[in-house]
């Protein structure tokens, strides 16, 4: 896996100067890489329909229309101020503590209306979400995973630490971490830090992992391994991850969406999108002539 | 730095055909201007550099020196008449024991302190984490605490007199006073909580409530733990307000020099008057009739104010240590 990535990031900056046509060489590449299902066949784990999103008087995304199939990644893309990780706040309600925000339209989970049916509070643990700036609580790397599962009943301690234990792994941050569980989780490093959030998100068991820009703030070293969590977390969850790296979408996402100033332009599987996209703009963007 | 400027002023002049050219006359200019003043400003920076320094110096010296004197003044005068006499329990006008006074304050510290702290911080986590932001009434609260907080202490005194004192019919007594320097700190406490609150990340909020955590826990987990040494920052300037206060009490709590009778009344004893130290100093002094002993009381009181203090930076850098390690 990892050096399948690598050789992906290697190809695919290769080719960035020349334009959306060049990207295809590595298509191959993927399909050998991540191929486990095709866009088109995995169930809508959440769906957005007819979503108009406000805040006070700026009309922030119009009318958008997505769906976000089961155990893939979806990536959404766009310049800056574009609405994207206002969509990406919506999914899980986090938009509802910003003031003058109102939203019209549908948010399904399994089909579900997230925001009629689903109390607040369970639709955010099962929705998880990885923040642009790694925010660890300030408190010891093992209250930081135990805070969700506290919060949801678990008290026990054997309880506590086995699920402290297995989310770590499934960061991938466990040998790193088993001796420092009693650190403070700030004294971590960036990277370090972004992974105890991920492992944090893991530990309430979410079925839909959110991630807002999660490697922006971090060194190549620590995105590398991020991505490379991603592409092994979809197996159990469902990924819906802000970008600003066309890269990034391109090497870790199964399907992509493009937004400019508040409307979804183009959605569609990711290699639709950067090798051959209907829209004039998306081809403008993903070959980097503008945003 | 000629050949250079020659070029300058002959691309400037050209400027209209060729625009580069015109701006690389501009930056070449404004190196000019650099090397030009470079002798001079260097010569300005140190003369004022050095006026500035002074200054600070004597400004750390002047401040230093005025607490340095006030308090050697303090010892210097009072220690000499500490005598254990002055610590026994009973005052008589003979000998002019200060332990009521000093029991007295800590009672009154102590229980100002649990009216003032609960509510001051209830409502700082009301105005910063509930209710909704930039709303007009938490503009309203706060302008009205910023307000109160630059109010005479004679004025609470007053307020205290008519209302708890005379519309209660508490007479002078202990609750009467400790509820108006309760009021009295409110602000105080009201304020530097909502700052401390204010300036935790919305980081850790965005996190617990991503957690699927409610409200109340991602206030108590998350929030508050951060703001703690903030708040108890604020309970100490109200602890030395309540400390020194004597305006406010004279009209409250009256000065009976006599610790509440506790052991006798029970709970009915907050309705006996007492004196606090600061009080007892000062009825002390206007007698005047107990000058050294007055001095002597001023120097457990200044002991008592350090002491206070040290306990609760103690207690802040404990709960910090609660937090940041282990």
């Amino acid at each position: 896996m990892t050096e399948a990535l690598v050789e992906k990031k290697a190809s695919a900056q290769e080719v960035r100067v020349d334009g959306a046509i060049a990207y295809r060489p590595h298509v191959e590449v993927r399909h050998v890489n991540v191929g486990d299902s095709p866009v088109a066949d995995a169930p809508a784990k959440m769906g957005v329909h007819g979503l108009d999103l406000y805040y006070k008087d700026f009309h922030a995304l119009k009318n958008i229309e997505l769906d976000f199939p089961q155990n893939q990644v979806t990536a959404l893309i766009g310049p800056s101020g574009c609405g994207k990780s206002t969509l990406l706040k919506s999914l899980n309600r986090m938009n509802d503590l910003v003031e003058g925000c109102r939203i019209e339209g549908e948010i399904t989970l399994d089909g579900k209306n997230a925001y009629r049916d689903v109390d607040i509070n369970s639709l955010r643990r099962r929705v998880g979400m990885v923040f642009q700036q790694p925010n660890p609580f300030p408190m010891s790397v093992y209250d930081n995973i135990a805070f969700g599962p506290r919060t949801h009943g678990i008290k026990r301690r054997e309880d506590l630490d086995q699920i402290v234990e297995q989310s770590l792994r499934d960061a991938a941050i466990w040998d790193e971490l088993k001796d420092r569980l009693k650190k403070n989780a700030l004294g971590l490093s960036g990277g370090q830090q972004q992974r105890l959030c991920i492992a944090r998100a893991l530990a309430v068991r979410p079925e839909v992992l959110l991630m807002d820009e999660a490697t922006s703030a971090l060194d190549p070293i620590s995105t590398g391994k991020i991505e490379q969590l991603v592409g092994e977390l979809k197996s159990k969850y469902t990924v819906i991850m802000v970008t600003h790296n066309m890269l990034q979408a391109l090497r870790v996402s199964d399907k992509t969406a493009f937004f400019l100033l508040g409307e979804m332009v183009e959605a569609g599987s990711t290699d639709d999108i950067f090798t051959s996209p209907h829209d004039k703009r998306t081809e403008d963007y993903v070959s980097g002539r503008f945003g | 730095m000629t050949p250079k400027m020659d070029l300058a002023s002959q691309t400037a002049a050209d400027a209209p055909v060729n625009a580069s050219s015109a701006a690389l006359g501009v930056s070449d200019r404004i190196d000019a201007m650099f090397a030009e003043r470079k002798v001079a400003h260097a010569r300005n920076r140190v003369i004022v550099s050095l006026l500035l320094r002074l200054l600070v110096y004597l400004g750390a010296l002047l401040t230093a020196g005025v607490l340095a004197f006030i308090v050697g003044y303090i010892l210097v005068m009072g220690v000499p008449y500490l005598t254990p006499s002055l610590f026994e329990w009973e005052y008589t006008s003979e000998n002019v024991s200060l332990m009521p006074a000093l029991v007295n304050t800590l009672i009154m510290a102590g229980l100002s302190l649990a009216m003032a702290v609960p509510l001051g911080v209830g409502s700082a986590i009301y105005l910063v984490e509930y209710a909704p932001r930039g709303s007009r009434f938490v503009g309203i609260v706060r302008t009205t605490t910023e307000t109160l907080q630059g109010i005479p202490s004679i004025i609470y005194g007053l307020f205290g007199m008519l209302f708890f004192v005379t519309a209660l019919h508490w007479n002078l007594s202990l609750l009467a006073g400790a509820c108006t320097l309760a009021i009295m700190i409110l602000p105080v406490i009201m304020r530097t909580s909502e700052e401390a609150l204010l300036a935790v990340p919305d980081a850790y909020r965005e996190g617990g409530f991503g957690l699927g955590a409610g409200r109340l826990r991602t206030v108590f987990r998350c929030v508050l733990p951060s703001a703690v040494p903030g708040i108890l920052g604020g309970v100490i300037l109200g602890l030395g307000r309540v400390v020194g206060e004597v305006a406010a009490l004279l009209f409250t709590a009256g000065s009976i020099a006599q610790i509440p009778g506790f052991a006798t009344e029970g709970l009915a004893a907050v309705f006996d008057s007492t004196r606090t130290l600061a009080v007892h100093m000062y009825v002390l002094a206007s007698e005047g009739l107990h000058i050294n002993e007055t001095y002597a009381t001023a120097v457990v009181l200044l002991v008592l104010v350090v002491l206070l203090n040290m306990l609760a930076t103690f207690a802040a850098r404990k709960m910090k240590k609660g937090n940041r390690d282990d």
